[in-house]
């Protein structure tokens, strides 16, 4: 029973990954002014994707042919282990935040490999990009969820969030500055503006988009359906564990059912502010992405600072 | 004491302990002059919230008094004074540089550790609740320090000088209920003094040098260039 039922979470995280997409696009038109495309026109993009057929560049080797699928796999991993409508489902419980780490980790080295293995000039920018973001948003994430662990006394997102569920509202400058850090993180991260622009091919600003350049047909849309379900995961994360009210506690068809709705819910809003930041900011230079990661880092760490010094029990003599 | 068994506002004293300690890391590592007076008010604002939170927990009316005057004083007049002489002395698009921008906030984290490490002894000894905050407040003044230290630039100085102001008022405010009347007022009619005499010695020196550069000053002026 609670496999199926982690099954069926996983499926909805998938399922529900383009719809996301989808909103997020309709609130950015709507701020700026322009028509709005459907709810649902990334379903059909991603449709109209997979009926196409792929094509393979000359130079491509296995690499290039397999790095979709192992794309997407492990991002469907990751995203069956971070709790989505309800906690203690058992496939939160063998795995921890560093393995979703992992995870991602793994897609992105497959990623980058399929970027340089066609050989052309876009590929290995991309490619040497994403590395050298991702190297300095890896520890920052890292320390965020440090900073949690060390509150929580656990890494496993599961516990975490019953964690904080049982101990009702606190406010933790550690988790302020966590969250600070970890927004920061999933900007970078998922390729939004300021550090990357999902919705231009401008060549000489594209990080995300100069790796894939080469994808067609059912390839591009496995990989462009990945970051969808990439970007739902970091909100799912910040949503769940910062602000777990709402989660399911238990396994009944109430509990289930509003666990649904407030997660909607709390994505909804997420979104909408990560869309207020991508209007509100320009895309910042290439060179200034260390800066700005440097800036989540030191959230991290001064979250971690502040849990020893501001929170931490003290021994009375 | 761990943080759980405090209440909210108590709980929101040390987040705004937090907060103030983050404005100084700011401060650091800001190298546009107007910016880090902004942040420098920030930093007077939430000073000046702590400071009426606490007021509200520990029921001492008379730091109400306390808040109020951190809120005018380095909430808006010393940096509405600050900003006009950056304007009047042309410095507003002037960029002063941090040598090794890493290594000045790695300086700084360990600074904090260092002020967390000395304050241990002084925590351990007493039942206050607010008293995890002084590490943050010795902390502040270090960091102010350091920015003293690491800046070319008069006006920098002076916003680290009044930042270690702040570090003092704060760590008066957890450690003790905040000084005496008579004494903080003394102290903020001297903290407004001095951005006024600042002031004065900002034009003698950029008359002097011809610029605000600190690193100048080391320069002999009979001898050539």
């Amino acid at each position: 029973m609670a496999w199926l039922l982690a099954i069926l979470e996983t499926l909805l995280f998938i399922a529900a990954a383009p719809l996301l997409a989808g909103w997020i696009k309709r609130v950015k038109c709507r701020l700026q002014n322009r028509k709005a495309p459907s709810l649902f026109q990334p379903y059909r993009d991603l449709r109209k994707l997979y009926r196409k057929q792929p094509i393979t560049p000359h130079s491509a080797s296995w690499i290039f042919r397999a790095a979709p699928y192992i794309v997407f796999a492990s991002t469907v991993l990751a995203a069956a282990f971070v709790p989505l409508v309800t906690v203690n489902l058992p496939t939160a419980r063998i795995a921890d935040v560093i393995v979703l780490v992992g995870f991602f980790a793994l897609g992105r080295t497959f990623q980058v490999l399929a970027g340089m293995d066609i050989g052309t000039a876009f590929g290995g920018m991309g490619s040497s990009r994403e590395m050298t973001i991702s190297s300095m948003a890896e520890p920052a994430m890292l320390m965020a969820v440090f900073t949690l662990a060390m509150s929580a006394h656990t890494t496993n997102l599961s516990q975490a969030m019953n964690y904080v569920l049982d101990t009702g509202l606190v406010l933790r400058p550690s988790f302020v500055f966590a969250l600070g850090g970890m927004m920061l993180v999933a900007v970078a991260e998922t390729g939004r503006i300021p550090v990357d622009n999902p919705a231009t091919h401008l060549e000489l600003t594209m990080i995300h988009e100069a790796m894939i350049l080469e994808y067609s047909g059912r390839w591009l849309a496995l990989i462009e359906w990945a970051s969808q379900i990439k970007l739902m995961l970091y909100g799912v994360l910040i949503a769940n564990i910062f602000f777990p009210w709402g989660i399911a506690q238990d396994f009944s068809l109430q509990a289930l059912g509003f666990g649904v709705a407030m997660i909607a819910l709390k994505l909804a809003v997420l979104a909408v502010l990560l869309v207020l930041s991508e209007v509100l900011f320009a895309k910042m230079r290439i060179f200034r992405v260390q800066e700005y990661l440097s800036f989540a880092y030191l959230l991290s760490v001064l979250g971690m600072l502040s849990h020893i010094i501001l929170e931490a029990a003290r021994v009375h003599h | 004491m761990s943080i759980t068994d405090l209440d909210l506002y108590g709980q929101a004293i040390l987040l705004l302990a937090g907060l103030i300690a983050l404005t100084s890391f700011l401060m650091l590592g800001q190298s546009r002059l107007v910016r880090l007076v902004v942040i420098f008010a920030m930093q007077g604002f939430l000073l000046a919230a702590a400071t009426a939170l606490a007021a509200g927990v520990l029921n001492y009316p008379h730091l109400y008094i306390s808040a109020a005057l951190s809120l005018v004083l380095k909430g808006i007049v010393i940096p509405f004074l600050l900003h006009r002489l950056i304007r009047r002395l042309g410095l507003h698009r002037v960029m002063d540089t941090i040598d090794h921008p890493a290594r000045v906030m790695m300086a700084g984290a360990s600074l904090v550790v260092f002020s967390y490490y000395v304050s241990l002894p002084v925590v351990a000894h007493s039942p206050l609740v607010t008293l995890n905050a002084i590490a943050v407040s010795l902390a502040v003044v270090l960091l102010g320090m350091l920015l003293m230290i690491t800046r070319r630039q008069a006006v920098a100085h002076v916003v680290g000088f009044m930042s270690i102001e702040n570090g003092l008022f704060f760590a008066a405010v957890v450690s003790t209920y905040g000084m005496p009347m008579v004494v903080e007022l003394g102290v903020a009619f001297d903290v407004l003094v001095a951005a006024v005499v600042f002031g004065v010695f900002f034009f003698q020196i950029s008359a002097s040098i011809d610029s605000l550069n600190v690193d100048q000053l080391s320069k002999l002026s009979e001898v050539d260039k």
